[in-house]
């Protein structure tokens, strides 16, 4: 375990560099689209091994596509992924390679996909209604073509003794409908760790789950990652759940990250406009607290051809005639390995 | 943190426990169409007209038992006309003829109305009408479910397709089964019928290619739209799942009950597809339909012109057989439509 953990400060598991996403604004069947919603613009940042990292910022920022776009369900319009993926999955770490993954197609990207994993938000829709927990946990299995049937079965019951399904016997040949919120999201947990993944995209785990069973995933999770030294992207809009869980975490912006840093550091001294309001606004649990709250104006728009200034200048406290004129600022270091998106900081 | 390696022992074999899971699922199926009472009365027609398919061997040999007396047996065999030497003859659909007719005083030509050897009466031509239903009940049945079968298969197959590809495949699809539901369908099978002799399952095959391209692929497409877009979708895609794997593994057999749903009620517009060409004389390569059997009542000239109810044997048991399979296929599809919908169940 000692081991593991000094090597998880030196190792770039996942390097992000300029990742781009834009989707075309349908504007008719003939017609070229001329307008773009700037889903993911140009963002990097890196992942060691062993990592949580934690993606923060309200709906319709770039997060969830942010996520999709490192397990690669969609393929990005510019910029490079760089991961660390094992060319023969029987080899450990030695055996790997760093690859850009932006642009895999076919075959390597099939081969890509043994090393990341995705759990979903919603457990009740991202489990097969018609499949069997174990259909639905051997099903990576199948696709690779991984062991035969009674090898599979082997793996799944103790895939499912690792997530806390016991006894595995007793859940193999049921149906999700079955099962609860928690189990279904355990059972989506032991299907992304059934290929030994070195990398799992997390998309809000949590957030549909009942608060008192949360905790039980999330330590779960943070189990997985002592016991395989697995790195997570995890997702989310809980500045709570974030703190419990990430590292280092990330607060994106209408598909911008604005803000990045150590989670403590982030959320004890935060430094852009935006990360400060998205902080005030969590609720403190004490009437007698009296906090100043930080006004923004207005409402968070759609990142539809946003014009060449800082995406955060319409609802700045703090924007001045720089801001108006300049392109959005550059992530810089402010220290601690604390960067921030803003010129007048 | 070091956890215990799980010791698991299968306890029963793979196959074993599909099969449990598949009776199962097929228990709590039925125990939901159960509640419905409109499904169970389908159910009870169609049963009705399987045992009807099946009496139909061994119906002559009943009749020798229980409806004919030596005498007119003896007097069958040394008929002047028609004599037979076995009561199958009698009963043939086609070709069959009593001779005994032109004995009976109650008749106009050769028609009979119902009486004990004739249950339901003979045609113009001396035919037993309950044998020409009951030998016709096979093909309807046949028909009926090949069509619906071909039909379900295409627009499942296609609606995924189309749902999941998008793009140039669905417009091409989609203007395809515009073209399929404005298509004049009994004018189509007039010309076709004239081109190539209809049989029953030529029959079947058209009629499910034309239902098939038309309005089913939009109504199973849709449904294959919403599957498409759910987690698990992605879930397969990040697995590794090809195109292959999702639409087969995913898509279908979440619109396997829908489509089911939807074969009921192709079966009954099969049925009246049939029912329709054969009125019109069309279907030349069939033996017997209940279709065929109005068209000869028809064409005989024993429907029109006010005598209708004068001679109703001849038209009403086909015509109720053929409204009443339909509707029993309509009402199972309906009940179906319970158990897939559970917004229209009862709570």
């Amino acid at each position: 375990m000692v081991a593991l953990q000094t090597q998880t400060k030196t190792e770039i598991l996942v390097r992000v560099e300029n990742l781009r996403m834009l989707y075309p604004v349908a504007t008719g069947v003939f017609a070229r689209a001329r307008s773009f919603i700037h889903a993911v613009d140009d963002i990097s940042f890196d992942i060691n091994r062993g990592e949580i990292f934690g993606l923060i910022g309200e709906s319709g920022c770039g997060k969830t596509t942010t996520g999709k776009l490192l397990v690669r369900l969609i393929t990005p319009t510019s910029g490079h992924i760089y991961m660390r993926v094992a060319q023969d999955p029987s080899t450990d770490s030695q055996g790997e390679q760093f690859v850009d993954i932006a642009t895999l197609e076919g075959r390597a990207l099939k081969a890509f996909r043994r090393n990341v994993q995705m759990i979903f938000q919603d457990p009740y829709e991202s489990l097969n209604p018609r499949m069997t927990i174990f259909d639905i946990v051997s099903e990576p299995l199948s696709i690779h073509g991984i062991g035969s049937i009674y090898e599979r079965e082997e793996r799944v019951a103790e895939l499912l003794s690792l997530v806390g399904l016991t006894p595995p016997e007793s859940f193999l040949f049921r149906y999700p409908h079955e099962l609860s919120g928690g189990q279904r999201q355990r059972v989506a947990i032991a299907r992304a760790m059934i290929l030994n993944p070195s990398f799992i995209v997390a998309d809000e785990p949590t957030s549909m789950l009942d608060v008192s069973i949360r905790t039980g995933v999330m330590n779960l999770m943070l189990d997985l990652r002592e016991e395989f030294g697995i790195s997570y992207l995890y997702i989310t809009h809980d500045l709570a759940v974030a703190r419990y869980m990430c590292d280092r975490i990330a607060v994106m912006y209408l598909g911008k990250i604005v803000e990045l840093g150590p989670t403590e550091e982030v959320i004890q001294n935060p430094l852009h406009p935006y990360t400060r309001a998205l902080i005030s606004a969590v609720p403190i649990p004490d009437p007698t607290v009296e906090r100043q709250p930080i006004e923004i104006k207005g409402g968070v728009s759609k990142p539809i051809d946003p014009p060449p200034r800082c995406r955060f200048y319409e609802r700045c406290p703090i924007a001045t005639e720089r801001c108006a004129h300049s392109d959005h600022p550059p992530l810089e270091d402010k220290g601690n390995g604390h960067f921030a998106a803003c010129y007048e900081i | 943190m070091q956890r215990a390696r799980v010791t698991f022992e299968p306890t029963q074999a793979l196959w074993r426990v599909r099969l449990q899971l598949l009776w199962r699922g097929l228990k709590s199926t039925w125990a939901m169409f159960a509640e419905s009472k409109i499904g169970l009365t389908g159910l009870g027609i169609i049963i009705f007209f399987i045992l009807l398919w099946m009496l139909w061997p061994i119906y002559p040999w009943l009749m020798e038992r229980l409806a004919w007396t030596p005498e007119e047996l003896e007097a069958a065999r040394n008929a002047p006309y028609g004599a037979i030497s076995s009561i199958y003859q009698v009963y043939d659909p086609v070709t069959g003829y009593d001779p005994l007719i032109p004995l009976e005083e109650n008749r106009e030509g050769n028609i009979l109305p119902p009486s004990r050897r004739h249950p339901l009466g003979t045609d113009q031509y001396g035919r037993d009408i309950l044998a020409q239903l009951m030998a016709s009940t096979g093909s309807e049945f046949t028909l009926g479910v090949l069509a619906a079968l071909i039909t379900v298969f295409i627009g499942t197959c296609i609606g995924a397709i189309t749902a999941y590809y998008g793009g140039f495949v669905d417009t091409f699809f989609m203007r395809l089964a515009d073209v399929f539901i404005l298509f004049p369908l009994v004018s189509f099978l007039i010309v076709l019928g004239s081109m190539m002799e209809l049989t029953l399952l030529k029959l079947a095959l058209i009629l499910g290619i034309l239902f098939g391209f038309g309005q089913i692929t939009i109504i199973l497409k849709s449904q294959a739209l919403a599957i498409k877009v759910k987690p698990y979708i992605e879930a397969a895609k990040v697995a590794g799942g090809g195109h292959f794997h999702v639409i087969f593994r995913h898509i279908i057999p979440n619109m396997l009950p829908l489509s089911f749903l939807y074969m009921m009620f192709n079966v009954t517009s099969a049925i009246f597809s049939e029912a329709a060409l054969s009125f019109f004389g069309l279907l030349p390569g069939a033996r017997t339909t209940w279709g065929i059997m109005i068209d000869s009542a028809h064409s005989g000239g024993y429907i029109l012109g006010g005598r209708s109810f004068e001679y109703w044997w001849l038209w009403v048991p086909p015509g109720v057989a053929i409204t009443l399979l339909c509707s029993a296929f309509y009402l199972v599809g309906r009940g179906l439509d319970e158990v897939v919908n559970p917004r229209l169940r009862k709570r």
